[in-house]
Order: C-alpha cells, then structure tokens, then sequence
C-alpha cells in the first residue's frame, strides 16, 4: 500500500455532465445501460446514404442562443450542454467561483473534420468558387474549438483546449485535468472528452474502407464486442464531462463525491498506425495500478475499451488476462455495445456509467453477445444481464486509440 | 424587386441570421449594431448571403453604406431592381 495522501493531493469526481445516444444525464444513462437499452440507430450520412449511429437527442437550446448554434460548431454544443449539466449537477454557482481558476480539458478524436466537409459542400454549390468559403471556417475548426465555446458560453477564464488523442481522448482529458489540479493550476477542472464525429461522412467512409465499420439488419444489434459475429465501429457522437475538485475543497463545501481517481496511466503502442499491440496495453494497464499502488485482483469492474472489430477484441481480452490472470475476479464489461464508438467522448462516458456501480454494486452487462468468440473469452464477463455484486470499490477503465495511444483510469470508492 | 420587397428580404436575411433578436422595431435611419446584437462576423453574414443569394458583391469601402437599414436598401435598390 502507498502512504495516503494528503487530501489536497487528492482529486475526486464531483460533478458529471453527459450525452449519450441512450441519455441525456448520468441518471437517464444509467438506467439505460441496466435495461439493456442501446441508443444505435440508422442515420443518413451526405454520400453514405444509410447507416448506422448513435446520435445524441439533447436540447443544445437549454444552454445556447440560436445564434451560439448557428455559429458554432456540434461539438461546441455537446461540450456547453455537458460542462453546463456538470456544473449544475456539482451544484456549484458560476457566479460564486473564481472563473481565472476554472480549466477545461476536452479529450477528441478528431476536430474540424465536419465543419471542413461542410463548407466543401455548400461551395461545392458554387462550383468549388472560395468566395463561397464561410469566414466562420477558421474559429470552427481550430482544435481547441469545442473547449473554447465552453469559456464563451459560460465566461471561464482559465485555461481552455482539447487534447487529441484518438479514441482514449475521453480518459486522457480526464487525465489531464487532474494533473493540472495537482500542480495547482487551476482550483477546478470540467474534463472529460466530446465527438461530434457522426457529423462526418469521411469518418464512416473511413471505417467501412478499412472494413471496420459495423452492420445489422437491427440497428441495436450492430455492436456486439466479443461476439462471434462482431462485424466493426458503430459511430457515435456524444459527450461527458466531469466536474473534478481536490478532496480538500470538496469536503469543505460538502460536495457529493462519485469516486476518486488514483490510477492513471498513458503509453504509445509505436508498432501500427491501426491495430492495437497488447504489450503496450497490458504494461499500460500495470502503470495505472502501480499509480493506484494497487494489485489487479484489488479491482471489481473492468470497463473494456472493446469497439467490436474483429482484430482489437481479441487483443485487449489478452492483454487483460496477462494483467489480471487467467482466472481473474473482476467483473467485466463494455459500454459500447449499447451507444456505439463515441471516440473521444467513449473513455469519459464509459467511467461515467460504471460510477454508479460504487453505491449499487450492479455491473451494467455487455449486450448484444449471443456467441461468446473464444479468443474473447473473459471470466467474469457480465453477458446480456446487469449483474449484482458483493463490492465496489475500485473500477478500471479502458480506452485505446488510432496511433497506438492507450489510456486507463481507476476510480476508487471515495473513502475519507 | 420593389424597394418594399428588398426591405422584408434584408430582414429575412439578418432574422436568420440573429436568430434570438426582436426584429420587429428596427428603425432604418438608426445603425442597426446600435439596435440589435450584430457584431462584425454577423455583418460579414449578410455580405455572404448577397452573394450567395443574389451574386451581389459588396466591396469593402461599401460595408459603411450598409450600417442602417435605409442605408441598405438605397444601397441595394439599383442593385436587385432586376431581379
């Protein structure tokens, strides 16, 4: 065991901010991932025709002028409805806060790509003439776009911008609004990760060049990680933002307190642009308990980064049992098999509805696994049906990314 | 176009493009940023939908023309009375 740490070394989640395709808050996304309810449906992409999504059906109006909407961007508006809901749900008044200390750290996968398939299309109408060409283009897609529209909305000072880091951008914003609160950079950080990617067709021509985009007659059941017939990614947009504060000031405000994050850890995979190397994951994966100075038989719930393509599965299932042992303990399951691949959004949103678990003791299953792959095979994996356990008390999240970047985070049951 | 229809369709264009402001007590001879939240990205939005709309280019030492709404008909009436 490492020596506690003082609380101010401590940083807690105090507040959650979310959308997903099956919820607009923690509560609404919870319940949908206990009753087994997927938000997956078809969605009509410019030149893709149909497919298949996870589209986000939150009021962007209940934090924005129609003028905000119309000049922004998707994921400024993901990130206002998320930082905003975090922010209410902290039950903390804006007004009341030093605005110079606030940070926002937004994890994404990607930024510009829609606004830029945009403005190609509309002067696409004027015979590609660049008169055409929106003056809104350049503050739309600088990178740190959907954080900066958050200090606008909401008049925050501190420091603002995104990190890309593919898919584990969730996890790795997260990460990184911790680090800033240890090093005293600001007094509260909202991180977490936004997409807005399913407003790009590239993204799912993309996937489906690389045969990895997902497809079934039900669109619920289009992803299925770890199952026989997993055929590829669903798209997703989506969004979650926590409200992070150092223990100290949450206990002294008597704040609700989620979780703590102890472990973290981020490593480069430096082997494939695409497929995934389960050495760098498992080593990540150790770094993060080291972190925690916990052993892996100390967590409950594995939360897999799993995306439901034929190469990755396999791999994470086996970089987990070198970690956790062949016969490990912890329970297991996926987020994605319910709302899709929410890319940067999916390692913040997947933390999110596990963090529940810490006053249930219910593991949300893996749906759509109706033929367990062998090579995916997982003691403890939680199929088809939430599962009610004796503890909680520490929760280990995945997330791995284009570019060989691996992420984990692991939240423990706060504890004074 | 009649003076009248080049009026309601400036109007049509600035409602689309504040969206939240009442439009409805605008006084012409008044610079319309004096009157309502138009800020100069807004205004470049305007010029855009001229072009877009009727291919009607406003050179930059014109946009001053363009700051009242009277100003803006004048300024448009020789320019979509053909159309």
């Amino acid at each position: 065991m490492v020596a506690k740490k003082p609380n101010e070394a401590r940083i807690v989640i105090t507040g959650v901010g979310l959308t997903a395709p099956n919820g607009n808050n923690l509560a609404e996304f919870r319940k949908s991932l206990l009753a087994g309810k997927s938000g997956i449906q078809k969605f009509n992409v410019r030149y893709m025709g149909e497919v298949l999504a996870g589209i986000c059906h939150f009021d962007p109006l209940k934090y924005q002028k129609k003028k905000e909407l119309r000049r922004g961007t998707r994921a400024g508006s993901i990130a206002i409805y998320c930082a905003q809901e975090a922010i209410a749900d902290a039950k903390l008044d804006l007004a009341c806060l030093d605005k110079s200390k606030i940070g926002i750290y937004l994890g994404i996968t990607e930024h510009g790509t829609v606004e830029t398939e945009n403005e190609i299309y509309e002067i696409k109408q004027f015979d590609y003439d660049v008169k055409y060409w929106s003056h809104h283009h350049n503050p739309r897609v600088v990178a740190n776009n959907p954080a900066g529209e958050v200090t606008l909305n909401m008049g925050i000072t501190g420091p603002h911008y995104t990190l890309g880091a593919a898919c584990a951008g969730g996890n790795i914003g997260l990460t990184q609004g911790l680090q800033m609160l240890l090093l005293n950079e600001v007094d509260l950080a909202l991180a977490g990760g936004i997409s807005e990617s399913t407003g790009s067709f590239g993204i799912f021509a993309g996937f489906k060049s690389e045969g990895a985009l997902a497809s079934h007659a039900d669109p619920e059941k289009a992803c299925r990680p770890f199952d026989k017939d997993r055929n590829g990614v669903v798209v997703s947009e989506g969004g979650c933002i926590f409200v992070l504060e150092r223990l100290s000031d949450a206990l002294n405000r008597g704040a609700k307190i989620y979780g703590e994050i102890v472990g973290y850890a981020i490593n480069s995979d430096a082997t494939d642009f695409i497929f995934p190397d389960k050495d760098r994951q498992v080593e990540c994966m150790k770094l993060a308990l080291d972190k925690a100075g916990i052993s892996p038989e100390d967590i409950d719930i594995i939360n897999t980064h799993g995306t439901g393509t034929v190469e990755g599965d396999p791999v994470e299932c086996q970089a987990m049992r070198e970690v956790f042992g062949e016969h490990l303990h912890a329970y297991i399951n996926n987020t994605k098999s319910f709302i899709g691949h929410a890319m940067g959004a999916a390692g913040a949103l997947e933390l999110a509805g596990n963090l529940p678990s810490f006053e249930d003791y219910i593991v949300h299953p893996t749906i759509n696994l109706d033929h367990l792959d062998p090579e995916c095979h997982l003691n403890n994996l939680v199929i088809n049906e939430p599962k009610k356990i004796d503890k909680v008390d520490y929760i280990l999240n995945n997330s791995f990314g284009m570019l060989g970047i691996n992420s984990v985070v692991i939240a423990k049951r706060f504890e004074e | 176009m009649t003076k009248e229809q080049i009026k309601a369709t400036i109007l049509e264009i600035i409602a689309q493009i504040i969206p939240d402001e009442d439009l409805s007590n605008l006084k012409g001879d008044i610079p319309l940023r004096e009157q309502v939240e138009l800020d100069s990205m807004d205004f470049l939005d305007i010029i855009m939908e001229l072009r877009k709309r009727y291919g009607i280019e406003v050179p930059e030492d014109d946009y001053m023309q363009l700051a009242t709404l009277d100003g803006s008909i004048a300024y448009l009436e020789p320019r979509m009375k053909e159309l």
